[in-house]
């Protein structure tokens, strides 16, 4: 089927992009907060103030002349991330996993050399990869270890997991695994495998790739339904806590599992994407719309919001998306 | 929310409310057409007068017509050399007056006039009180048979207009009427005599002059017709057919008043018209007749061309951003720069489209080219956009200047294209390429190619031209629907193929 009917879209509570930009960024995310988002050493900083897990800042380039010593900088550090702080859309990341000789090795395996990072740094600078070209910072930091739950799922890169929090609780997440296609990048429409994990336990619901369901690892073939990621509490409560760090009603949590930390919060989106409803096989709609009904502050920590989310949509996976089978049954 | 929704629709209503209502207002008043040619017949209609003029002071005195119903008047003029020229207002009834010093020999004034068809709204309201019939004498024996024929014809009416009807039917048939072929011997001018035999039947009447138009004809002269004051104002008559009413092609020049000319210091007077029907557009004509109402004032019409022309491009801006917005939120089509589409379309308005669009690749496609070498030289950004605009500056000049050796006129209008924005485009589909593959500066510059084609259609189409200038106003239902379409939560066309992947699932299934 090349099309599906907007009925059928809208009786699965599928959210759609216009429905999101209106009734929920619009509602829920006030502008003025964008900024504790959009920039990622802002984020970064905050989380670290909030005690929340996140890879460490080694440190922050600011100037144009800063660049031209940077090897200097970089000397002690064996892998590292470069990142844009104003990056949208993964643009701009530069992931070095070690180092041969003088060069460095990018996440794809590729080497590059000094020249390269400082031409990365530069552009950088020049808000090449930020919103509105506006000047930027480079933010390097840690690179993350990624946990053995991973080994052979994911190709090149790190694998993270997409959680949108609605009003600080978890709705809906995702294991986003970079691909060959997807040049070591998490995001889905460059080519990134999306796994649906449920919001009860994160086991694997269902996986896709470009928007068609798959079921093997395009590139490793391992099995995707096997995939159930530990610390899943923790993971939430981590998830969960940006809501009182930041404010957002709204947003999207992107948490990696280090072998040897645990969950760190590596970013936040103000407009996550839309792409977690086809990962999951669900729409977002009816979990939002129940959130939307509960009472202010009816939960307050972030423990309470996510065991009320465990408890609710556990059966909520069952009873909401199996209509037809429960008619069957009685 | 649902209560804060109500001033939002408010708003919807009033700006769609405003907007038609004062376009409708205008085409009322204004008589600005809808529709771009439509054409309007205008008469013009020139009274020649001849006279021998004595030697010493002359005065011409020419009746006008003021107002006359079934016409529009607009602009009127007198050419007569050396004569002063005024219009002169006497209760309600306009003369023209030629005056000059000393004149001898034969004269020749014109007066010309430019009519339209339509109802002068003005024509009904010379209401005022009803006129005293004029007080009749005749001599025997014709007293006795105008008393006579007047009884007969009373018997068998009962209103002014059967009684005009009845008076007309008996004067045409003379032969078997002995007082109505004595009266017409005495009183020949038919409707003069008519116009009498009413007054005595205490009906006030009189005799008018009409001009019946037909197109190229010259040295024609006023028709008599009698005017009969009823309960509904003035009723023409023919006097010879009894037609009532005012026939579509009779212009009324002189209605009432004394003479329909006096000259003074001349003799051998006389009066003829000569006329021609032109077609002239509707929307000159309106500017013609209306450049002094109130509602012209909203119209842009009155500036100067240049700046006019300036704003027929802006008011087919919101067209374009109307289409924008409906492609990206309805459709969900993706372009690169959000209103980069309106600017180029605006670009292919004065290019056309072909020559446009094939230029406007090829300046971008060049333009990538040096981009590719530009990247390889580390520049900071701003400096790189800079340079790209000055590429792409020469790039255009070299196109032109190509397209003019070989002899295309087009080549010189590539230079409508904003450079900046070309700059911009190159720039970000450069980027586009480097990260995410050539497929997707496919998928965003066709996209933006498409809106920008599309919005060139729409502003293209003559009559999108022609409302967005003359009725700018409907610019602001253009700006509800804007507005509207920024509510709509539904789904994006795109969207119904994003997710087709969700056709696969059944409800409850767990991979």
């Amino acid at each position: 089927m090349r099309w599906i009917s907007p009925w059928r879209l809208s009786k699965m509570g599928m959210l759609g992009m216009n429905c999101r930009n209106r009734d929920f960024i619009g509602r829920y995310n006030p502008r003025h907060l964008y900024p504790l988002v959009d920039d990622k050493l802002k984020t970064k900083l905050l989380a670290q103030q909030h005690q929340l897990a996140t890879p460490s800042l080694r440190f922050v380039v600011r100037e144009q002349h800063a660049i031209n010593h940077i090897e200097r900088e970089l000397q002690d550090l064996e892998g590292f991330v470069l990142k844009p702080s104003k990056g949208a859309g993964g643009k701009g990341i530069l992931v070095i996993v070690g180092r041969h000789g003088e060069n460095f090795i990018k996440s794809s395996g590729a080497e590059i050399g000094i020249e390269d990072i400082r031409r990365h740094m530069t552009n950088t600078l020049a808000g090449l990869y930020s919103l509105a070209g506006a000047p930027d910072v480079v933010i390097v930091e840690d690179l993350i270890e990624f946990d053995d739950v991973f080994e052979g799922y994911s190709h090149e890169g790190v694998p993270d997991i997409r959680i949108v929090v609605f009003r600080g609780y978890p709705v809906m997440a995702m294991l986003r695994l970079a691909t060959h296609a997807s040049d070591g990048k998490a995001n889905l429409h460059q080519g990134a495998v999306g796994v649906g994990l449920d919001i009860a336990n994160g086991r694997c619901r269902k996986a896709v790739q470009f928007g068609q369901p798959i079921t093997l690892h395009p590139d490793t073939k391992k099995p995707l339904d096997q995939i159930c990621i530990s610390d899943w509490r923790q993971l939430l409560v981590l998830a969960s806590g940006c809501y009182d760090m930041t404010g957002l009603g709204y947003m999207g949590t992107d948490i990696v599992l280090d072998r040897s930390r645990g969950p760190q919060l590596l970013e936040l989106n103000a407009r996550p994407g839309l792409s977690i409803q086809v990962a999951n096989g669900m729409g977002l709609l009816p979990r939002l719309r129940h959130l939307e009904s509960l009472k202010e502050g009816l939960h307050k920590t972030p423990e309470e919001r996510v065991d009320y989310v465990l408890n609710t949509f556990a059966s909520d996976t069952d009873e909401e998306e199996s209509p037809i089978q429960a008619a069957l049954a009685s | 929310m649902a209560h804060s929704r109500i001033p939002f629709y408010l708003i919807i209503t009033t700006l769609v409310v405003v907007g038609l209502a004062t376009a409708w207002m205008r085409h009322l008043e204004m008589a600005i057409p809808f529709f771009p040619g439509e054409r309007q017949a205008v008469w013009f209609v020139e009274a020649r007068v001849d006279f021998v003029a004595a030697g010493g002071e002359v005065l011409v005195s020419l009746d006008l017509p003021d107002s006359p119903p079934g016409f529009r008047m607009f602009s009127e003029h007198a050419a007569s050399p050396g004569y002063g020229f005024s219009i002169i207002e006497h209760e309600g009834n306009r003369r023209g007056e030629w005056s000059k010093r000393s004149a001898a020999g034969p004269q020749t004034l014109y007066y010309k006039v430019q009519l339209t068809s339509g109802e002068d709204r003005s024509s009904d309201a010379e209401q005022g009180p009803r006129p005293r019939p004029a007080s009749v004498y005749w001599d025997e024996p014709l007293a006795t048979a105008a008393n006579q024929l007047l009884t007969q014809a009373l018997e068998t009416s009962s209103t002014p207009q059967s009684l005009t009807r009845e008076l007309i039917k008996l004067l045409n048939n003379a032969q078997a009427d002995q007082n109505a072929s004595l009266l017409l011997e005495e009183v020949p001018e038919r409707s003069r005599l008519l116009a009498r035999l009413l007054n005595q039947a205490e009906i006030p009447a009189r005799v008018v002059m009409g001009l019946y138009l037909e197109d190229a004809r010259r040295r024609q002269s006023l028709t008599p017709m009698v005017e009969t004051y009823t309960d509904q104002g003035w009723v023409l008559f023919n006097p010879t057919t009894g037609q009532q009413g005012v026939p579509d092609d009779l212009l009324l020049w002189h209605r009432g008043g004394q003479s329909l000319l006096d000259v003074t210091g001349g003799h051998g007077s006389q009066v003829n018209f000569s006329m021609i029907r032109q077609t002239v557009p509707a929307l000159d004509l309106a500017q013609d007749q209306f450049g002094n109402n109130f509602f012209a004032l909203l119209g842009v019409q009155q500036l100067p061309i240049e700046e006019q022309s300036m704003f027929k491009m802006l008011f087919l801006l919101p067209l374009g951003a109307a289409v924008v917005v409906f492609m990206r939120i309805m459709v969900g089509l993706k372009t690169s720069g959000t209103f980069m589409p309106v600017l180029i379309s605006l670009a292919f308005l004065q290019t056309s489209l072909v020559p446009g669009l094939l230029s406007f690749i090829l300046v971008v496609a060049l333009g990538l080219l040096l981009r590719t070498y530009l990247s390889r030289l580390n520049l900071l950004l701003v400096s790189r956009i800079a340079t790209l605009v000055v590429l792409v500056v020469f790039l255009i000049s070299i196109l032109s200047l190509l397209g003019y050796q070989l002899g295309l006129s087009t080549g010189m209008t590539i230079t409508f294209f904003p450079m900046i924005i070309i700059a911009w485009t190159i720039e970000r589909m450069s980027i586009l390429w480097e990260e995410e593959g050539p497929r997707e500066v496919l998928v965003q510059g066709g996209g933006s190619l498409l809106v920008a084609v599309l919005a060139y259609l729409l502003m293209e189409i003559p009559l999108a031209g022609h409302l967005s200038f003359n009725f700018p106003e409907l610019n602001l239902v253009l700006l509800a629907l804007i507005m509207l379409m920024g509510q709509y939560t539904g789904y994006k066309l795109s969207e119904l193929r994003r997710f087709r992947a969700m056709a696969l699932t059944k409800p409850g299934d767990t991979l």
